[in-house]
């Protein structure tokens, strides 16, 4: 079977369609962006996009997904970051920073449904992902701040 | 007494320790600097000029020893040797370094004197100074406390500034000008001819000289660097995905492995049957370990799925049935055979009490997991001549110690490689994950054998914050809080630890009153005593350690006596207070929250104060009492450091700090049941999320005339201060935590 893993076509000899999406993502793939936390869809760091869908890589079956994956290594670079990641840079959100791959891909899909997302839309979307740091005031400013520049087209 | 200083002196003058033995071979250790371990296998053309500074022909590396887990230790340890080594953060490199003793933390052993930190008179200073002598000689490598700013504010920039003048001695030298002509400037030297000479290309001939040791630091005003916003050097990784910690770690050959361990905590593993797991997809070994069972696979998934496909027998525990026997135990321990210290006694509580009892409670704080959102790992690769160990840790000579002794190695046969940590809050303290990392790799030599631990055996096999009991009783007159009697029981969190590094530990353990004793406050009769529980769970520190409990149950019980005397909660906090930075913090926090002005009728707010590591820190928090249950609206912070060094990061860390404090305050607990913990993942041991975080007003101050850490320090008094607002909206005084066995929040 293949996996397009950020739009490369990973070939993936006979695993067990019951591995989560995380492992195969970390352990085979060696993309270590999304993290382990949990294993219970509790605290958010494993997550990436499916055909542009934010979802928990740890509960995602490999033989259940989808479509197209995409994991922070794929949203953008240090070199050329996406606005989101540009906008977490500027205000500096991350303290540990494990939970923060979790976060943005959270935040990068609320933004894609919602360019203009209100606070209850940013408190609603961005729950799920635990930050036990306690970034969350500077994750709230860089939603509003990356919104503020994709809808300028930056 | 005279042979000992005849032998001390003689070998100090000669340098050599191999004619000094016993006492003497001490004095003159910790007389003489420890070696710098950038010396063993240094390049050519390379110079360690200090044990933080490393110029090879490529590139400049400033050693940051103390781990970073999320405060921002390398980036703030980078920018002190950089502003004296006239460098920007983006000419270097950094690098923890190996586990060395040059590397020893002095600030530590302050907080373990029995002064208040607010003391200082000439006993205390001196007796602080004296201190440095044997924390040098144990040489301890630790990062915590808050300690990384404290300890290396002057260490770190005398280093960049010996780099920075023997530098410009070798350029002296190589261009026969006087170096007193000479400047420095990004990464170069520079001529009276205004050449630039990169340090690079002075590494060689400046190795050769003896260095430059006679420095004068600048002064403030002339600083490029502290002081100003500055832009982590971790940021944009952290911010890409791009950020390796220990759990990302890939090596050639490298295998997996996870582990079971009886889920009553330290109890003991009787037998095994592994068939079923060792016929299992990618399971290479089954290895037996301390009170549990690991497997080694060829990814993490399938040896997590394999070790539970062990069936084992688990010992029994010796831990209380429930937690009413865990209660029970601090109950019993308020009792002259029990106390640990009463350094606090002022006035005549006794009879200030005698004649009447304004308030008499008790308060609780249950055990905490730390719970750092990267799972415990560390990477092993053993061979009967050498082992490397890939692990994040606050403690690394402690790693490497304990590791050679299962391994049977040297110390210095055993290589730490510092990771970047995804979180700690003292979890990384402990070594216990390395312990049997090294058992596992043992079983496979020649291959890294990374162990992971699940989620729920991370939380259920922490070592968690002390549970921890106050009892108090109080007296007011005249609208005045007039006697103020708290006694705190725990375990100690101190013998616990260090009992497991094998350290014993003598005295009273201060972190049973810490954040209690230690207060401002001039009350007339004011007595605190600790109690040392007898031992039941093990426990390890905490966040702000034992702050984190009694930080909550002094500032409770001193709002209750406020609201016995009808007097105004900050004002008569301003009026007890007789410390002048932390009057400032108050004065601060009620002018930022413009205290007293009117809330809407469901509103409530409280004030708290807590003097923690050194730092006062007052906090103010808004809470509305909806018909769902009440929501925290508003903090106001204001925390006195003597000097900020990077504003953006230490607004982070106060409200992250903030943050801490009130999630676990709202609902977090480890209850043990036979001495297995009932709670082993985020669904049960939630924190604050961000619906629920409240809009988070920081001020730093710098009256003080003494550098402190901010780590910890705003944990404490945000929970008295949610508790306090919480009493003020809905006339309900809550005096255990979590607090949701009580309200519900929204």
């Amino acid at each position: 079977m293949q996996l397009s893993v950020n739009g490369a076509a990973y070939p993936l000899e006979d695993l067990e369609p019951e591995m989560p999406l995380l492992w195969v993502l970390r352990d085979v793939l060696g993309l270590t962006g999304p993290k382990y936390g949990c294993g219970i869809a509790q605290c958010g760091a494993c997550t990436v996009h499916i055909e542009g869908t934010a979802v928990r890589s740890c509960q995602v079956r490999l033989g259940d997904v989808w479509g197209p994956i995409t994991t922070i290594e794929g949203l953008g670079t240090p070199e050329v970051p996406h606005p989101v990641q540009a906008a977490w840079i500027r205000h500096q959100v991350a303290q540990c920073g494990y939970c923060q791959s979790g976060q943005i891909m959270q935040a990068a899909h609320l933004l894609a449904e919602n360019p203009d997302p209100t606070d209850q839309d940013i408190d609603d979307a961005m729950s799920g992902n635990l930050c036990r740091c306690g970034t969350y005031p500077r994750i709230r400013a860089a939603i509003r701040d990356a919104a503020q520049s994709l809808r300028k087209g930056a | 007494m005279g042979r000992v200083k005849t032998i001390a002196r003689r070998s100090f003058l000669v340098g050599s320790a191999a004619i000094a033995g016993g006492v003497a071979f001490g004095v003159w250790r910790y007389r003489t600097p420890h070696a710098n371990p950038l010396l063993a296998g240094l390049p050519e053309a390379a110079a360690a000029l200090t044990p933080y500074v490393l110029i090879t022909a490529d590139a400049i590396t400033l050693i940051t020893p103390r781990a970073d887990k999320g405060q921002g230790a390398t980036s703030v340890q980078a920018v002190l040797i950089a502003e004296e080594l006239d460098v920007d953060l983006d000419q270097i490199r950094t690098d923890p370094g190996a586990p060395s003793a040059a590397y020893y933390n002095t600030a530590l052993a302050g907080d373990a004197l029995p002064f208040r930190s607010t003391d200082q008179s000439f006993l205390a200073e001196t007796t602080r100074k004296v201190m440095d002598a044997p924390m040098k000689f144990l040489g301890l490598q630790i990062t915590g406390g808050s300690t990384t700013v404290p300890d290396g504010y002057e260490k770190l920039r005398r280093a960049g500034a010996v780099a920075r003048e023997t530098l410009k001695a070798a350029a002296a030298t190589l261009h026969g000008v006087d170096a007193a002509d000479l400047r420095t400037a990004r990464g170069a030297v520079i001529l009276p001819d205004g050449t630039r000479i990169p340090y690079q290309s002075l590494a060689k001939v400046a190795a050769g000289i003896d260095p430059v040791t006679n420095v004068t630091l600048r002064a403030p005003d002339a600083w490029r660097l502290i002081g100003k916003p500055m832009q982590r050097i971790d940021i944009v990784a952290k911010s890409t995905g791009t950020q390796i910690y220990g759990i990302d770690l890939r090596l050639p050959g490298m295998v997996h492995a996870a582990l079971r361990l009886n889920p009553a905590q330290g109890s003991a593993m009787l037998s095994h049957d592994a068939t079923a797991a060792m016929q299992m997809r990618g399971v290479l070994k089954v290895v037996p370990l301390a009170g549990g069972i690991g497997v080694i696979a060829d990814n993490s998934w399938r040896a997590m799925q394999a070790v539970q496909e062990i069936s084992v027998e688990w010992g029994p525990s010796s831990a209380p049935v429930g937690m009413e026997g865990h209660w029970q135990a601090l109950s019993d321990s308020f009792t002259a055979e029990h106390r640990d210290s009463q350094l606090r006694d002022d006035g005549n509580v006794k009879q200030a009490l005698a004649e009447t009892t304004s308030v008499e409670v008790e308060y609780r704080a249950p055990y905490l997991a730390h719970a750092p959102l990267e799972p415990l790992n560390a990477t092993v690769l053993y061979t009967s001549e050498r082992m490397d160990i890939w692990t994040g840790t606050q403690v690394p000579r402690f790693v490497q110690k304990n590791a050679a002794a299962i391994a049977g190695l040297d110390t210095d046969q055993v290589n730490v490689h510092a990771q970047m940590i995804g979180g700690s809050f003292g979890h990384r303290l402990e070594d216990e994950v390395v312990r049997h990392a090294t058992r596992l790799a043992m079983a496979l030599p020649g291959r890294p054998v990374k162990l992971t631990y699940s989620r729920e055996e991370d939380m259920a096999h922490d070592f968690p914050r002390q549970i921890a009991m106050g009892r108090g009783r109080g007296r007011v007159s005249e609208g005045r809080v007039l006697a103020f009697d708290l006694g705190i029981s725990m375990p100690s969190v101190l013998t616990s630890q260090m009992g497991r590094q094998g350290l014993p530990v003598a005295g009273p353990d201060l972190q049973i009153v810490a954040g209690a004793w230690d207060q401002p406050f001039a009350i007339p009769h004011y007595r605190v005593t600790g109690y040392r529980a007898r031992d039941l769970m093990p426990v390890s520190s905490w966040r702000s350690v034992g702050a984190s409990s009694n930080g909550f149950f002094h500032d409770s019980l001193l709002d209750e006596l406020i609201h016995a005397a009808g007097a105004d909660p900050l004002e008569e906090r301003l009026r007890l207070c007789d410390h002048s930075p932390s009057r400032k913090v108050l004065e601060a926090v009620g002018e930022m929250s413009n205290w007293g002005s009117t809330l809407r009728s469901e509103q409530g707010r409280g004030v708290a104060f807590c003097l923690s590591f050194g730092v006062p820190c007052a906090q103010v928090v808004e809470v509305s009492a909806t018909s769902a249950g009440i929501r925290i609206d508003r903090v106001f912070v204001a925390a006195e450091v003597g000097r900020i060094i990077d504003p953006v990061n230490f607004e982070g860390l106060v409200k992250g700090g903030v943050v801490f404090g009130l999630g676990h305050a709202m609902n977090c607990q480890i209850t043990y049941a036979e001495g297995a913990a009932e709670q082993q993942n985020f669904d049960s041991f939630q924190g604050l999320r961000l619906y629920q975080c409240p809009e988070i007003t920081v001020r730093g101050l710098e009256n003080g005339n003494r550098i402190r850490g901010i780590g910890e320090p705003p944990v404490p008094p945000a929970a008295p201060a949610l508790a306090n607002a919480i009493f003020a909206a809905t006339g309900q005084r809550l005096r255990e935590m979590p607090f949701d066995k009580f309200v519900t929040f929204v």
